[in-house]
């Protein structure tokens, strides 16, 4: 599905990720881990098109477009207190969809509603985002997420900071969405235990930096 | 009191103080919410020391009309600011508080060495706290001012959701095919503009209590973005009418009593949020 060839990604004149052969297959449950700062978000923010590539490519195949693939960043101190609800930040999601899209229609309302119910928060359309639990935030970003996405996910770190319980409910919607839904997922994770439970494929980036 | 205010109102410059006063806040106030959540709160204050630099040069060069200089100036310097983003050497909060002190030190330097006016302080007194310039607008002021606004407004509320995308996440933004560099620039290019334009009403030091107060006051109320943003909108307008109209009875100054007014609904906001939360 994505074919990375002789990739090469980083930050001003540092290289972070090197000359990187890789290839994700369509039905994919990767994850990637790896110790801090080895390149793994890097990667994944390669992937999302937020970085582009210093050389090499990231190739998309099997008509596989850029607006299929949704992306699940870490959350950021700033969005912690942001006062929205979930549903304007669910609908954002669309904005990348036509350069002036004032209004949203009721199909993609319909749609955003779906996703809401996919990730167990449709009783929190209304909520105020800065006063959920820290699950639920994580939940309603992956149904930001899931709108944007029909074939592709990529996750990175969703259950940091979670605890048990929340973390089992995300795992588990992750498998459902892989396994009814047919998304390949791609999961930057440290939980190296549930990587091996959930997975199909690891990839250990610690190994590719050597 | 009545009577009088309706004898003030007879006069144009009153009503052109008005009308620019209430068309500043509004547009400061929308763009504010947007500034204080992508933690660039400071930003109104360094842009307009930047304008107050560039005002002193313009001052020096005898230009015809100063906004030339200024409004150019401010811009660049803006869109440097937010634009430069993650990837710049010098980052947010220092690259704000390092252009504004230098800007301002520039400013009065030239204006001290170079100026040609036989009261230099208070001529700088006067960009620096607004004092009566908004009482003495000339009608081509209130137009361009007018055409500003009107041009502002319109790109916000056009470009309201994209505006939202960015604030909340700006890399999620990117990664759904939203051109984010393209958004940031119109934001800075606005920002500087309704900046340049705030000056007019308050002066250099206060144009962040236009940007901050309202955005900060509604956000303590309300929980969505949509309602944050119409709540900062009527608050700025009203606290700046208010202000306006008490300075013009009580003959104190324009800028400082707005803003005191802005205080004044940032404590009520404040303390409505705490009762609130206390009950529940």
């Amino acid at each position: 599905m994505i074919k990375c060839r002789n990739l090469t990604l980083g930050y001003g004149c540092k290289n972070i990720v090197n000359s990187f052969d890789y290839e994700i297959n369509s039905g994919d449950y990767l994850c990637i881990i790896g110790r801090n700062g080895c390149g793994k978000t890097t990667f994944l923010r390669g992937l999302a098109g937020i970085l582009r590539p210093k050389s090499g490519k990231i190739e998309l195949c099997d008509n596989l477009q850029r607006k299929q693939i949704g992306y699940l960043p870490q959350i950021t101190i700033a969005q912690k207190d942001f006062p929205a609800s979930v549903e304007e930040i669910v609908l954002s999601a669309f904005q990348g969809k036509s350069l002036l899209l004032p209004f949203y229609g009721r199909a993609l309302r319909e749609r955003a509603r779906e996703c809401l119910a996919l990730t167990r928060t449709e009783n929190l359309r209304k909520a105020c985002f800065r006063e959920l639990s820290g699950g639920q935030k994580q939940r309603v970003l992956l149904a930001r997420a899931l709108c944007a996405a029909e074939r592709m996910l990529l996750l990175d770190e969703p259950v940091t900071g979670l605890d048990p319980e929340s973390s089992q409910n995300m795992y588990s919607i992750i498998k459902e969405l892989h396994e009814q839904k047919k998304m390949t997922i791609v999961m930057v994770t440290h939980d190296v235990e549930a990587a091996t439970k959930y997975a199909t494929r690891i990839l250990d980036f610690n190994e590719i930096v050597k | 009191m009545f009577d009088q205010l309706l004898f003030y109102l007879d006069f144009p410059f009153v009503r052109y103080a008005i009308i620019v006063g209430t068309l500043i806040s509004l547009c400061s106030s929308l763009l504010g919410v947007t500034l204080v959540l992508k933690r660039y709160s400071y930003i109104g204050g360094g842009l307009s020391h930047v304008a107050f630099g560039a005002l002193a040069i313009a001052s020096v060069l005898k230009v015809t009309n100063n906004m030339f200089i200024i409004l150019p100036v401010t811009i660049i310097v803006a869109v440097l600011l937010l634009c430069g983003g993650k990837d710049a050497r010098i980052k947010g909060d220092a690259a704000i508080a390092m252009v504004s002190a230098g800007a301002l030190a520039i400013g009065y330097l030239i204006m001290n060495i170079f100026s040609a006016s036989a009261n230099v302080a208070g001529d700088v007194c006067t960009t620096l706290f607004g004092s009566m310039s908004i009482l003495t607008l000339k009608s081509t002021d209130v137009y361009l001012c007018v055409a500003l606004s009107i041009v502002v407004l319109l790109t916000f509320v056009l470009f309201y959701h994209k505006i939202f995308a960015i604030t909340f996440d700006e890399n999620f933004a990117r990664a759904t095919g939203v051109n984010v560099n393209l958004f940031n620039l119109l934001i800075a290019i606005i920002i500087a503009v309704i900046i340049v334009l705030a000056m007019n009403l308050v002066g250099a030091l206060l144009v962040s209590a236009l940007v901050v107060f309202p955005a900060l006051s509604a956000m303590r109320v309300f929980k969505s973005f949509f309602s944050v943003t119409i709540a900062a909108a009527i608050i700025s307008v009203v606290c700046s009418l208010a202000g306006i109209l008490v300075a013009i009875l009580a003959g104190t100054p324009v800028g400082s009593t707005i803003v005191a007014m802005d205080i004044a609904a940032f404590l009520i906001c404040y303390i409505t949020n705490f009762i609130r939360s206390r009950r529940i």
